[in-house]
């Protein structure tokens, strides 16, 4: 008989941050397994992708640029699980506000930048969110499960991109190449000196302020955490569960929305095939490791834009660039663990 | 007639996939887990199909290989779920993204290298060829439906995943049985990735799935997590997967994206039309699906 | 009655942590007899029958059956045993029918047939129906009634060729015709030698089926009486104890103004009965009305009326002359109704927030605590400190989150929330339960300091002493009835126990 057993602590305290340190370091060596099996030198393949992401000033800008879709996605999404809403069609409503914004320089062409700008902005918020509705609607009136909603509404609104970008919305002149006709200058957000980084990192950190004070210094964002950390309690206090199951789908929709119009005005310059390569997906990591909190986004946002630049600049050493997928995988899986492990505490068994 | 049969085996051919997958679901979820590592778990069984196919050119070997990959990450999200009691959804979520990105990593040195003849047809006269797969697909059908309903392993199971602590005190073997569950229900998945791969389109790409994953775990629901429904359920899905590609062939108007799009959009009619009828009555999931289990302290 | 007794408690101790559940408990029961166990919530009932069943173990102490001593560790020990437990949430999977629930954890036979599963369905009504307790074995659980599902249950028990038998409060879910019936089954099944013990609270039951009766009060086995040489209100007096120390400062007041008036309100449960039955109640302006009664015989319904929370379906609830048209939380907090729920983790405090957020949740939407929709952050902290203060609330710091705190100074958050509300009416549940000495008097405190400026309160309480206490009247609810009503100068104990018991 043993003398000791595991118990989960039922305090259940927040695990301490060292755990997340951990679950990094635990992914990275996982993979790093993965990488002598093809026979290459681990600590070469890291290096080379932290120099790629943040040692040059254009590997600095590139992860900023990457981090910026991540940071306006992840916020979004982190603000639906506040109340265990799950959102995973963060990517579907990305798409939904590229292509909005990008519909307001195919049907209202050639506007100065004062009313472009701010246009293209509102329809990929409003896109967004709608899109974010679609998934919230049978959520509140039939009880459907909202993940796979969410997810199904991913791989309509992709095909919905390609339609665009092979049919109606094609540049004649693009020869082979899938995408809408470039942005004018003024459709284009302003960027910085002569990288790519552009202004959507000023919406994105203005998101992130903004969700801040809407959650902790706002009667609705004190009725949203309210019903995340006791539901019952919040029903007591008269709180609509429903009303905001449909708020955090409009407000999650509306910035990854707001991160699709930022990506084809500040980077890409038009609408393109594979416009986002998995930022909806990446961003609940982003979320999940930043344990929702919108100052915390900011910094693993631009840690897995660094990831996600480091896998581009590996590719010269003959790694597929979905290693940084591989990455991201495991650096989940260790924080699910952790997150767990970190509350446990050894206790000593009982005399029977 | 031509047609029909044409259509039929295309369907039988895409919906197999499915059916494995949807199959592995209904285990698990019936002992009241939530996998949604499905789409991570068919790309890796792909992919390990293709590389384990390429290198050995035997298919026992292969599939053995297939169920072990699968077995293994089955067991990672048991342990995560079961043991460690964590969210259902994340550790699901995170199993995808890992098997997506190891997948592509495994599979850049063979993508686009075809694999051929792996499978053996067995001629069934008037009904055609039927491969190996399509046929074990079937025995699984009728074994799990045997299992399921008529055997005292499928009345346990039942009670695990619908009233736990009821099942725990009545003797049954909780943790057990959901570790069990999961386990073999990832190995269908892994399996449904590679009979996508070996019969349905022989060569590795990238994230070739493309969302089947998660119409499958779409489709438990849809099928009432029961295995003839199951069937009856991908067997259609199969068929408006291909429905596209032939309407295209014959000469429609209607761009091939929309028709791309049906097999989400039905997802989602399916799923709401469920969702509006159970409102009032029981639902027939698991009552305890995605609820981790923990025992009353026993002092 | 003759040979060993079939099962025997020898100075049975359970302690968890610091409270002694179990207090050296002595009990004998003989074969072939219906043994009462009485006493109110809290009594140390559950606690003995939970050692009997395997789900908790002796801290000290040893059980006996038929003369030899016997380890129970687990529910499957006291299976092997023959000791069945009926409890009251049952241990039924819904989605099964009523038979497959019966042969859950048979692993034989592993092949099972349509035809099997036919036979023993009919072998099981069969079983049923010879005991008294018939219902539809093919049926789903879930479409069975309440009163079904316990027969299913105490069938499962039988079936299991169960000796000894428990049953928790077994007539809390069962109609008067359909509690005569179990009776007669369990006259039937002694007749065949099987022990039987029922929990309850319920003193004509216990007269009219029990061989003997057993009291328990505060984790203490009190007495072990014959039926045939006792009464009812020899029982009450037991369940109810002695008048302790004499109550602290309560200055008599004149009632004020009716502030609720209640007519012939009836409200149905989750369960479909009667959780209210035509209850009629009025309360005063400056005045604290007990409600009496064991848990689960209305008051929780009573409370969730008013807070607003539960429909009612018929009758009127007047409050300050204004007649309610339906429930509304946001009404009920508006009016001036304030509520300390019974659960306060789970209903009145959100754990994982810290005091300022909590003290926040009936007041955030109010002029003084937020402006144009944003909170005034600064300007709560500082009244939120007031309050701490004010309230003797023991906190590491504001921010902690709540479920740090002792169970009393939760208790003294969630009545600093409500009462700085200045609520016209206070609904306090179960207000002092797990709360030591100390906390139990702020509450106290707080509860006359209400009652002194001229507010009210509807103190809802299983403790007896809190009542006579602190209530300026006593409203007795059984059964979701009123069964009587007593003010505090003619507050007779006997009588109170045996109202609280059913009897008039």
């Amino acid at each position: 008989m043993n003398k000791y057993r595991l118990e989960l602590d039922p305090s259940g305290r927040e695990s301490p941050w060292w755990v997340t340190i951990v679950a990094l370091l635990l992914a990275f060596s996982l993979v790093a397994v993965f990488i002598l099996a093809t026979g290459k030198n681990a600590a070469t393949v890291y290096a080379k992708m932290l120099t790629g992401a943040f040692g040059t000033e254009f590997g600095l800008t590139e992860t900023l640029v990457k981090a910026i879709p991540l940071m306006l996605c992840g916020l979004g999404v982190s603000l639906a699980y506040r109340i265990q809403v799950w959102n995973i069609g963060a990517e579907g409503q990305f798409v939904a506000g590229a292509m909005a914004a990008t519909a307001i320089t195919v049907y209202l062409p050639g506007l100065p930048a004062w009313s472009a700008l701010p246009l293209m902005v509102l329809a990929g918020i409003a896109s967004g969110a709608l899109w974010g509705l679609f998934t919230a609607l049978p959520k509140v009136l039939f009880g459907v499960n909202e993940l796979i909603i969410s997810l199904m509404l991913n791989y309509v609104a992709l095909q919905a991109l390609d339609f665009v970008v092979y049919g109606p919305w094609r540049d004649p002149a693009g020869k082979n190449f899938p995408g809408t006709p470039a942005f004018t200058a003024a459709e284009s957000l302003p960027v910085w000196g002569n990288s790519r980084l552009h202004m959507g990192l000023l919406l994105a950190l203005v998101a992130v302020v903004a969700a801040w004070v809407f959650v902790q210094k706002t009667r609705w964002g004190y009725e949203l955490r309210l019903l995340g950390a006791n539901s019952e309690a919040a029903r007591h206090a008269g709180v609509n569960i429903k009303s905001y199951a449909v708020l955090v789908m409009l407000l999650s929709g509306g910035l990854a929305g707001l991160g699709g119009m930022a990506e084809v005005s500040g980077v890409a310059h038009r609408l393109l095939y594979g416009i986002s390569p998995g930022y909806g997906y990446t961003a609940i990591i982003v979320a999940w490791i930043a344990r929702l909190n919108p100052f915390g986004i900011v910094v693993s946002s631009v840690l897995f834009g660094g990831l996600i630049v480091g896998g581009y600049s590996v590719q010269t050493l003959g790694l597929p660039s979905s290693i940084s997928n591989l990455l991201q995988g495991a650096v989940l899986f260790f924080l699910i663990a952790g997150s767990i492990l970190g509350k446990v505490r050894v206790r000593r068994r009982e005399a029977a | 007639m031509e047609l029909f049969t044409q259509l039929l085996t295309a369907a039988v051919a895409s919906g197999t996939p499915l059916l494995f997958v949807t199959l592995g679901g209904i285990f698990i979820e019936k002992a009241g887990i939530i996998q949604l590592g499905a789409e991570g778990l068919m790309l890796m069984g792909a992919v390990t199909a293709a590389g384990v196919y390429l290198a050995t050119s035997s298919l026992p070997v292969t599939l053995l290989a297939v169920l072990l990959v699968g077995g293994l990450l089955g067991l990672l999200h048991a342990f995560l779920t079961v043991t460690l009691r964590a969210n259902q959804i994340v550790s699901g979520l995170a199993l995808t993204l890992f098997g997506g990105g190891l997948s592509a990593y495994l599979g850049k040195a063979i993508t686009g290298i075809p694999l051929s003849g792996a499978v053996p047809k067995f001629d069934f006269g008037v009904l055609g060829q039927v491969d190996l797969f399509t046929l074990s697909s079937l025995a699984l059908v009728v074994v799990l439906q045997i299992a399921f309903f008529h055997t005292s392993f499928g009345l346990h199971l039942k009670a695990v995943g619908d009233n736990p602590a009821t099942a725990d005190v009545m003797g049954i073997r909780v943790q057990g049985m959901r570790y069990f569950a999961v386990i073999a229900g990832s190995m269908l998945m892994g399996l449904g990735g590679a009979n996508l791969l070996m019969v349905f389109s022989p060569t590795w790409i990238e994230g070739m799935t493309t969302g089947r994953g998660w119409i499958a775990i779409a489709l438990v629901i849809f099928a009432r997590w029961n295995p003839l429904g199951a069937l009856a359920a991908c067997w259609f899905f199969g068929f408006l997967d291909t429905l596209g590609f032939r309407l295209q062939l014959a000469g429609s108007t209607v761009p091939p994206y929309f028709l791309k799009m049906l097999p989400y959009l039905l997802t989602i009619a399916v799923l709401i039309l469920v969702g509006w009828r159970t409102q009032h009555r029981m639902s027939r999931a698991p009552q305890a699906l995605g609820i981790p289990y923990i025992r009353e302290q026993r002092f | 009655m003759d040979g060993l007794p079939a099962v025997e408690f020898h100075n049975l101790v359970k302690q968890f942590g610091t409270v002694l559940a179990s207090d050296h408990v002595n009990l004998s029961l003989a074969k072939g007899e219906i043994h009462a166990l009485l006493g109110e919530n809290g009594a140390g009932k559950s606690t003995v029958m939970c050692m009997l069943s395997g789900v908790y173990r002796p801290t000290s102490g040893e059980i006996r059956m038929n003369g030899t001593a016997v380890k129970i560790h687990s529910p499957k020990d006291a299976a092997k045993l023959g000791i069945g437990m009926v409890f009251q949430n049952f241990r039924l999977v819904q989605t099964l029918t009523a038979a497959e629930n019966v042969v859950l954890g048979d692993s034989s036979p592993f092949w099972r047939t349509r035809r099997w599963m036919e036979r023993k369905t009919k072998e099981i009504e069969a079983l049923a129906l010879r005991v008294g307790l018939p219902f539809a074995a093919g049926r789903p659980v879930a479409k069975l009634s309440v009163g079904e599902q316990q027969r299913v249950e105490i069938v499962k028990c039988l079936y299991r060729g169960n000796s000894v038998l428990i049953l928790d409060e077994p007539t809390s879910v069962l109609t008067p015709a359909e509690a005569d019936q179990l009776f007669t089954t369990l006259r039937k099944l002694k007749s065949e030698g099987k022990t039987i013990i029922l929990t309850t609270h319920k003193l004509k039951e216990v007269m009219a089926v029990a061989d003997r009766i057993s009291v328990m009060r505060k984790g203490q086995m009190l007495a072990t009486l014959d039926r045939a040489q006792t009464s009812e209100r020899e029982i009450a007096r037991l369940m109810v104890g002695q008048d302790r120390s004499p109550p602290k400062t309560r200055v008599p007041r004149e009632p004020g103004e009716p502030l609720l008036i209640m007519d012939k309100v009836t409200v149905v449960s989750d369960r479909g009965r009667h959780a209210l039955d035509e209850v009629s109640l009025t309360l005063n302006a400056g005045e604290i009305v007990g409600i009496a009664g064991v848990a689960g015989n209305g008051q929780k319904e009573l409370a969730e009326v008013l807070a607003g929370l539960h429909v009612w379906k018929s009758g009127t609830i007047t409050f300050r002359e204004f007649r309610w048209k339906g429930p509304s939380v946001r009404g009920s907090i508006k009016q001036g109704i304030a509520h300390v729920p019974e659960d306060r983790m789970i209903s009145g405090l959100a754990g994982g927030l810290g005091s300022v957020d909590n003290l926040l949740v009936k007041s955030y939407h109010s002029d003084e605590r937020a402006n144009l929709g944003f909170l005034r952050t600064a300007l709560n902290r500082l009244w939120s400190q007031g309050l701490v203060e004010q309230f003797d609330v023991r906190t590491a710091h504001l921010d902690a989150p709540v479920k740090q705190m002792s169970g009393g100074n939760q208790q003294k958050l969630l009545f600093a929330r409500e009462i700085h509300q200045r609520p016209h009416l206070l609904i306090a549940v179960h207000p002092s339960q797990g709360l030591d000495v100390g906390a139990t008097d702020a509450v106290h405190n707080l509860l006359l300091g209400l009652r002194a400026e001229g507010r009210s309160v509807l103190l809802i309480s299983e403790d007896l002493d809190e009542l006579l206490l602190l209530a300026d009247r006593i409203v007795v609810l059984f059964a979701g009835r009123v069964m009587g009503e007593m003010t505090h100068e003619r507050a007779d104990r006997e009588q109170l126990g045996m109202m609280m018991a059913g009897v008039t």
